[in-house]
């Protein structure tokens, strides 16, 4: 790669985890209902939602309270999205009169945003008015995100606390996420993206007259707003069909950049909330440092996967100086690509701004790894850190039994129960991607959506049930995936890979918090050194990324080898 | 405790929805158009009164006398079967890309027709971009190699010096901010633009 692309990579991550920082305290300071400069404006709103829901958000809940909070809302607001998808037509600020969608897409598309996925099987320009994208889309993309952070405060707080079973208020944690995380970064980033080229208007269109007299119809809307809290809380739903690539999205490499990093921002800060939660900063850093050792690795391979250009294309003649350039944007190029491929899918973005079905098969497998290891490198806003605080669980587990010792985690016993429930949650990713991507490979109303033939079609397969049961949302989009079997499978694999991952992780967490908390001893195995990290990368990778190689063969794989050997399909 | 959650939830459904989805957008779109009314508005470019597009999407150009740009995939809805999609290039009211894999025949197939055609043209080389759909069918830029590539049919169509186009050509590059961000690139639209006012079609 160039010299300019490692410069822009490097000064990428590294102002990452600078702005991450001071943010993780910030999110540490809201998570404990500490004072912020911001109460006197949002104090008085807080309050008042508190008080119309009847409820003291001083009041601890257990896990059971506080999982079955967690699910009544987001059972609530499925249904509410549900509706409108449906009732489109009759709602205000439609001016072209969409139509509602239909039960199944409505189904689906509900289903992606309550668990913070974001898989689109419509396009935005064409099938959603600028309100239902506004109150329907926009408003899941903040909640999903707040709901999962809250669960993730509520794992730190088992992990903190000392035999007390109370693992917070999902309520209180749900609202001051919102009102002090979420809202404050997607009004400053929102205005930002205004002023760098992003529209935010109630239009839908703007008519053109081309200098060659063609007349052009320019799709418009309230982009901005809703762009940010597509990264911010990892959601990934772009306002158009192309997502991220199109240019009212993303105008520059500026903006780009700028997006990218607000994918990384909250995933990278919840590291050290966590390290200043449990009073001790270097737990936190530990997992940053795994998250790292992912993306610079994947960022390596990807890049040198896609430098190189199409040999195919090259082969016909085309110059491959530029590198591989279907499915992407001048502005942006190889790199900002690669770099955008490798935050959206090492977190749970799913965002795009490039198109990776597009991609060299080594450079496409990449992001699917990435999603297959669970999206917690560093994962999803909140589902990343405590899928990653899970693997934690398990790598010392692991090192227990290599030294015959009784595996602890930040002072708590980790013992039968916690690894069963752990298992159960790691092993819900395989059943939902593999047995959903098996299912549709021999089903000949599945393979009659494939966008690509031979080993490429089955990594669109894999794709999809990946990218929805990791909560991604991206896809290799040549699939036609608005069909009854892929709007409703996929719509199930998005609702196991959050929920029946989801409440595991909760159990665990109420064990957890009930647990003394034991004071450190010369045989406690520290995690917070380089040895742990190392060890967390290898149990992540057997764990959780070796089962899906099987499959990985078959698709990119046995694609890059049939590629070099110049065969087409 | 079900029963117990369900108020809470249902205000939070609501309020929340309320606040993130309808007032602060609203309150946003006023701001924005306040302070940033070309932006927020899609960066539109009037020419002699009416709309010739937008700086940030691009359109179809095919005349000889005009910088072209890449190929799209962008597609519409089928006059005669609006169940089928006809290509339509640079759509801006339904985005999208081809999805070819890096081993599709349809891909293969589309860019054989292209480097022949391009070969017709010039026996310079062939950059990348030039042959290939981007990621959203709109990309409002081309790299300063295709662009320079284009400058000896331009300058046949309109009897113009090249060396005068290949300035133009250069004036429009933009480079990479501080020097390493983003791409060298040339805007399409801009530079048909410069063209029209250096030398009236």
């Amino acid at each position: 790669m160039t010299a300019g692309g490692l410069a822009e990579i490097t000064l990428f991550l590294v102002l990452s985890v600078l702005l991450a920082w001071p943010f993780g305290l910030w999110i540490a300071r809201v998570a404990e209902g500490g004072p912020t400069p911001l109460d006197p404006l949002l104090r008085p709103i807080e309050r008042g939602i508190y008080r119309l829901s009847g409820i003291d958000p001083s009041a601890g809940m257990g896990w059971q309270a506080y999982t079955l909070s967690l699910l009544a809302l987001n059972v609530l607001h499925f249904l509410l999205l549900y509706l409108m998808l449906r009732l489109q037509y009759y709602l205000p600020l439609n001016p072209d009169h969409l139509a509602g969608m239909s039960p199944r897409l409505a189904f689906n598309t509900a289903m992606s945003f309550v668990t913070n996925t974001n898989w689109q099987a419509y396009s935005g320009e064409t099938t959603l008015s600028p309100g239902s994208q506004m109150w329907g889309l926009t408003s899941h993309m903040f909640v999903s995100a707040a709901t999962g952070i809250a669960a993730a405060l509520a794992f730190i707080r088992a992990l903190r606390q000392n035999a007390v079973a109370e693992l917070g208020n999902f309520w209180a944690d749900l609202t001051r996420i919102t009102l002090y995380v979420l809202l404050p970064v997607a009004v400053v980033g929102g205005l930002l993206l205004v002023a760098l080229g992003v529209p935010q208007t109630l239009a839908t269109h703007a008519d053109a007259t081309t200098l060659e007299g063609a007349h052009q119809t320019i799709s418009l809307g309230p982009v901005a707003f809703m762009e940010v809290i597509k990264e911010l809380g990892t959601n990934g739903g772009g306002y158009f069909n192309a997502n991220s690539a199109h240019p009212f999205e993303n105008p520059s490499a500026l903006t780009s950049l700028i997006e990218t990093f607000l994918i990384i921002f909250i995933p990278f800060a919840l590291t050290f909330t966590f390290g200043r939660m449990v009073g001790a900063p270097r737990q936190g850093y530990a997992l940053l440092a795994v998250s790292l050792v992912f993306i610079v690795a994947s960022l390596a391979a990807v890049l040198s996967a896609e430098a190189h250009g199409n040999p195919l294309l090259t082969a016909l003649g085309v110059d491959p100086h530029l590198g591989d350039m279907e499915g992407k944007e001048v502005r942006f190029g190889i790199t900002l690509s690669s770099l955008f491929a490798v935050i959206t899918t090492a977190t749970s973005c799913g965002a795009v701004n490039a198109m990776l079905d597009s991609f060299m098969p080594l450079s496409g497998m990449v992001p699917m790894f990435l999603i297959q290891l669970g999206e917690i490198v560093p994962g999803g806003v909140g589902s990343g850190l405590y899928g990653l605080l899970v693997f934690a669980l398990l790598a010392v587990f692991v090192a227990g039994l290599m030294v015959g010792r009784t595996p602890e985690y930040l002072g708590k016993k980790i013992q039968a129960r916690e690894v069963k429930l752990a298992m159960l949650a790691v092993l819900i990713l395989p059943l939902s991607i593999l047995g959903g991507a098996a299912l549709s490979a021999v089903l000949p109303q599945a393979l009659a959506a494939l966008g690509n033939a031979g080993p490429h079609g089955l990594s669109e397969l894999l794709y999809a049930y990946t990218s929805a049961t990791g909560n991604n949302g991206s896809a290799f989009a040549g699939l036609s995936a608005d069909t009854p079997w892929f709007d409703t499978t996929i719509g199930i694999a998005m609702l196991l890979g959050r929920y029946a991952f989801l409440v595991p992780v909760m159990a665990i967490a109420g064990s957890l918090a009930a647990k003394v908390k034991l004071p450190p001893s010369a045989g406690t195995f520290p995690t917070d050194g380089p040895l742990f990290v190392g060890l967390l990368v290898g149990v992540i990778i057997i764990l959780g990324g070796l089962q899906f190689m099987p499959a990985l063969s078959l698709g990119p794989l046995a694609e890059h080898f049939v590629m070099l050997a110049g065969k087409t399909f | 405790m079900l029963a117990k959650a369900l108020r809470p939830a249902l205000v939070h459904v609501l309020a929340l929805t309320l606040l993130t989805g309808l007032v602060v957008p609203l309150v946003m779109t006023g701001i924005a158009q306040a302070l940033f009314p070309t932006a927020a508005n899609g960066s539109l470019i009037e020419k002699d009164g009416h709309v010739v597009g937008s700086r940030l999407i691009g359109q179809v150009f095919t005349a000889p006398g005009y910088f072209h740009p890449r190929p799209s995939a962008t597609t519409e809805p089928d006059p005669k079967d609006p169940s089928k999609t006809i290509p339509v290039p640079y759509a801006a009211d339904n985005s999208g890309a081809s999805n070819y894999g890096p081993t599709s025949k349809a891909l293969i197939d589309r860019v054989t027709g292209d480097v022949a055609a391009l070969r017709a043209e010039s026996p310079a080389p062939i950059p990348a971009d030039a042959v290939t759909t981007s990621g959203s069918g709109l990309d409002p830029d081309i790299s300063p190699a295709y662009a320079y590539r284009q400058v000896p049919r331009i300058a046949k169509a309109r009897h113009l010096d090249e060396a005068a186009l290949r300035a133009l050509v250069a004036a429009h590059i933009r480079r990479p901010l501080l020097g390493f961000i983003g791409e060298p690139h040339v805007n399409v639209l801009e530079l048909n633009l410069a063209l029209d006012e250096m030398h009236k079609p």
